[in-house]
């Protein structure tokens, strides 16, 4: 009898955090890497079922799922498992890139009152809630690696990783917990 | 930490989210099978290279991944003006440094030992 294969999470089994901060792998998602010309967007939008935002640094979240704006004809697209988001944007009918990247990903879900200064660790960004507001996000570095950054709370954020880079970014996140604590 | 203002996100950001992407405002020959090997060289190789006030692109490459033009002192390390890719050589804003203002190696430093 052959043992049926099980699909373990890249961060399953990572445990971390500090008495200021919660760090939790993230489940499951779908994503896709969209890029479209500014004509095009509306027509996304509508077949996706939010409006893809246009504005830097923004967000968009709706029917259970998300938009990040990455830049000027780059969003990245967030929805839970299943959500079908590659064949949503094929029935937009405009000409667009989407490249499913549900699993080349993976998130870590940064909460507490030292949630920011975990971060801000690894992070260069302004992460005060008057430049970087609820709803923000941003790609952007985390010590050594890239990351996708967005604000789901006044005090939690979600940080999008590759998911080969998710160790690294949750033993930095980790050391940052603790020092937020202090 | 230097911060570099990007016109795409509309605001500064840190250095570590650039990379510098070699001189501006390069035209690629129109007949580029027809130009002479000097001329393919002047065009793909050789650079200025200057001291003082240069135009290069720079990418946003953490960040919004786009490229754009930046006016920068090669010197002190600041940064002019940026603007986007696409748009031609924008003169410097009359409060830029000028090349006599810029503070030079030898001026602050070159005796100090
Ligand atoms: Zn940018």
């Amino acid at each position: 009898m052959v043992d049926p294969v099980i699909r373990s999470l890249p961060l399953s089994g990572s445990y971390g955090g500090s008495s200021a901060v919660r760090l939790e792998a993230a489940p499951p998602a779908e994503r896709l890497s969209l890029r479209a010309r500014p004509e095009d967007v509306a027509a996304l939008s509508g077949a996706l079922g939010l409006d893809l935002p246009v504005k830097p640094k923004t967000s968009a979240s709706a029917n259970g799922r998300m938009a990040l704006w990455l830049g000027p004809d780059e969003w990245l697209v967030i929805g839970e498992e299943g959500a079908g988001l590659m064949q949503e944007a094929t029935n937009s009918g405009v000409t667009h890139s989407a490249v499913d990247i549900s699993h080349r990903n993976t998130a870590i879900l940064v909460s507490g009152p030292g949630a920011a200064a975990a971060i801000n660790t690894g992070c260069p960004q302004d992460l005060s809630l008057a430049v970087f507001p609820v709803g923000a996000c941003s790609r952007t570095v985390f010590g050594k690696v890239e990351i996708v950054l967005l604000r789901t709370a006044v005090d939690a954020f979600r940080v999008e990783i590759w998911r080969s880079f998710s160790d690294y970014a949750f033993g930095l996140l980790s050391e940052g917990a603790r020092d937020a604590a202090f | 930490m230097l911060l570099i203002h990007c016109p795409y996100c509309e605001e500064d950001r840190s250095e570590l989210e650039f990379r510098w992407a070699g001189e501006a405002h390069i035209a690629r020959p129109e007949n580029i099978a027809a130009i002479s090997d000097e001329e393919f060289a002047e065009y793909f190789f050789l650079r200025n290279n200057e001291k003082g006030l240069t135009y290069e692109r720079w990418r946003h490459i953490h960040g919004c991944g786009r490229f754009f033009n930046a006016a920068r002192d090669t010197v002190s390390d600041r940064f002019l003006m940026t603007y986007k890719a696409g748009l031609p050589k924008q003169a410097l804003p009359e409060t830029g440094a000028s090349e006599k203002t810029v503070e030079t190696y030898e001026a602050t430093e070159g005796d100090a030992r």
